[in-house]
């Protein structure tokens, strides 16, 4: 009775579903490692994940990891900054002047949805093969979200809080910086990491695509090298990274939101 | 569009207002491009003439092998996409049908769904070879995320009822996912489609430019290391074109009989 009793409550625990998804990524890797010790799965496209933790090392303290991750860092945060001093703004415009909304907001949003990054060869030729052309692109990636998250944030403020701007007679410009823009921030950050995980992404894909600084370059010297566990060991790095980076995105999103 | 009127409730803006500046802002465009073309600041054919551009859509078309391209680019996302797209599904209906996988495994994909899928582009090419494997492959990643999420997400909308309903037929698993689950949430599940084909169109090109030998992506690079630049901005317009428009027709199926 005691065992029927213990494992819906194990079930319930809050940490038990998280732990137990973690467990299955180490069991199927636990499996894999088997598989290729018993020659089963073959050993030439498939390291073993045990040397693939080893090699997370050597790629950590080998690769001038720190520098490429300045380098990677750099073209995410002067695109990500860049996106929210032109976003914003022109989200405020969109929101002053309604004719221009109208007219442009369906252009922003197909350009949010454009395959922009396909067309590096064209941004490598205009700006030339450096860390420029990687912010330009990211850049035109990530300013659209920003955009309209403000704009939406802006066109939602309550009535009540305008009725009360107005009661006070405030100018427009009181009514934006105090009302307004105050109430539209949860939605502009959502914008943000919309945009900054945009950024990201891009940055490293064009750095891998154009074997370019930071780490998108890693991966394609490691995987040029034929560096197996470096490889993998170097794609699980970017990726464990980049959750990292989503992780605390959303921490500070969520941090901004108001009190239900 | 419905959202809430902006301060000082001005009156909606008249439709000859919005063509006014739309055709204001695109005809700026065209002079400024026109401008920056013909002054010389870069070097001949990076910024080409729109003239030019416009001629190069005929070359484009009649260009030896185009069409061959363009097949194999369309074979290959289409192919990506139904693989990515009914595992996702499949995997989103098993995730969302039972709270405890979900809170497992949900949070694994939320946070792995954004991460940069280009750079697996080298494993795949170990698995699958440098053909249009590898490629559909990386198509097919890309598409599983958005269609597994949005899937396990249109779980949680269907109506109780709906279930009980399956429940008290004793409808088996394939019974309900079919019957049940995937006609409740046809509008989810094709946005996560949508969505994951955006996403797959990205994957496979992105791949070809990186190591191919045909497909649009192939096409790209050959245009760019030739330096013919007004049939590369040609093509890249072609295809942001369709890519709009298989986005616009997947949209209007999700929006529509839902």
């Amino acid at each position: 009775m005691a065992d029927r009793g213990g494992l819906p409550r194990l079930l319930a625990q809050r940490w038990f579903a998280p732990t137990f998804g973690l467990a299955t990524i180490v069991a199927v890797f636990a499996v894999v490692e088997a598989l290729l010790r018993a020659d089963l799965l073959n050993r030439y496209i498939l390291p073993f994940p045990s040397d693939v933790v080893l090699a997370l090392g050597r790629v950590v303290t080998e690769e001038n990891i720190l520098s490429r991750m300045g380098d990677t860092a750099f073209e995410v945060l002067a695109s990500g900054v860049l996106v929210v001093l032109v976003g914003v703004p022109a989200g405020a415009l969109f929101h002053r002047f309604p004719v221009i909304r109208a007219a442009l907001e369906t252009w922003v949003a197909a350009l949010a949805a454009a395959p922009v990054v396909l067309a590096f060869p064209l941004f490598l030729v205009l700006f030339g093969r450096g860390q420029k052309t990687i912010i330009v692109i990211s850049f035109v990636y990530g300013v659209a979200p920003v955009l309209l998250k403000t704009l939406e944030g802006l066109s939602a403020t309550r009535p009540v809080l305008i009725n009360v701007g107005r009661s006070l007679n405030m100018t427009s410009s009181q009514m934006f910086w105090k009302i307004l823009f105050p109430s539209a921030i949860p939605s502009i950050f959502t914008g943000i990491r919309l945009s900054w995980t945009f950024c990201l992404v891009t940055v490293v894909a064009v750095e891998f695509l154009v074997n370019l600084g930071g780490l998108g370059q890693l991966i394609n010297d490691l995987a040029e090298r034929y560096d197996l566990p470096g490889t993998y060991a170097g794609i699980t790095f970017v990726i464990l990274l980049s959750v990292a980076f989503f992780i605390v995105l959303e921490r500070v999103e969520n941090w901004l939101q108001p009190a239900p | 569009m419905a959202a809430a009127r902006p301060i000082g409730d001005a009156p909606e803006p008249s439709r000859r207002a919005v063509l006014a500046v739309r055709a204001g802002v695109a005809a700026a465009c065209l002079v400024v491009w026109e401008a920056i073309s013909q002054s010389g600041l870069f070097f001949g054919d990076v910024v080409p003439s729109t003239m030019k551009i416009l001629a190069s859509f005929w070359k484009l078309a009649t260009f030896d092998g185009f069409w061959t391209h363009l097949a194999v680019t369309a074979g290959e996302v289409v192919a990506s996409v139904a693989i990515g797209s009914v595992a996702g599904v499949i995997c989103g209906i098993a995730i969302g049908a039972e709270p405890f996988l979900r809170r497992a495994y949900e949070p694994i994909l939320h946070y792995l769904s954004p991460t940069p899928r280009i750079i697996l582009f080298p494993v795949m090419i170990m698995w699958f070879g440098i053909g249009p494997e590898s490629k559909v492959a990386l198509g097919a990643l890309s598409a599983f995320f958005p269609a597994a999420l949005s899937t396990s997400a249109g779980m949680l909308l269907i109506d109780q009822a709906l279930i009980r309903v399956g429940r008290s037929f004793r409808a088996t698993r394939w019974q309900m996912a079919t019957k049940i689950y995937l006609p409740a949430m046809r509008a989810p599940v094709l946005n996560g489609v949508r969505l994951g084909f955006g996403l797959a169109i990205i994957g496979v090109l992105l791949a070809e430019t990186k190591l191919s030998n045909k497909g649009l992506g192939f096409l790209v690079m050959q245009f760019y290391s030739r330096f013919d630049m007004p049939t590369l901005y040609a093509l890249l317009i072609v295809l942001f074109a369709m890519a709009g428009i298989f986005n616009a027709l997947i949209g209007a199926m999700a929006r529509e009989r839902r």
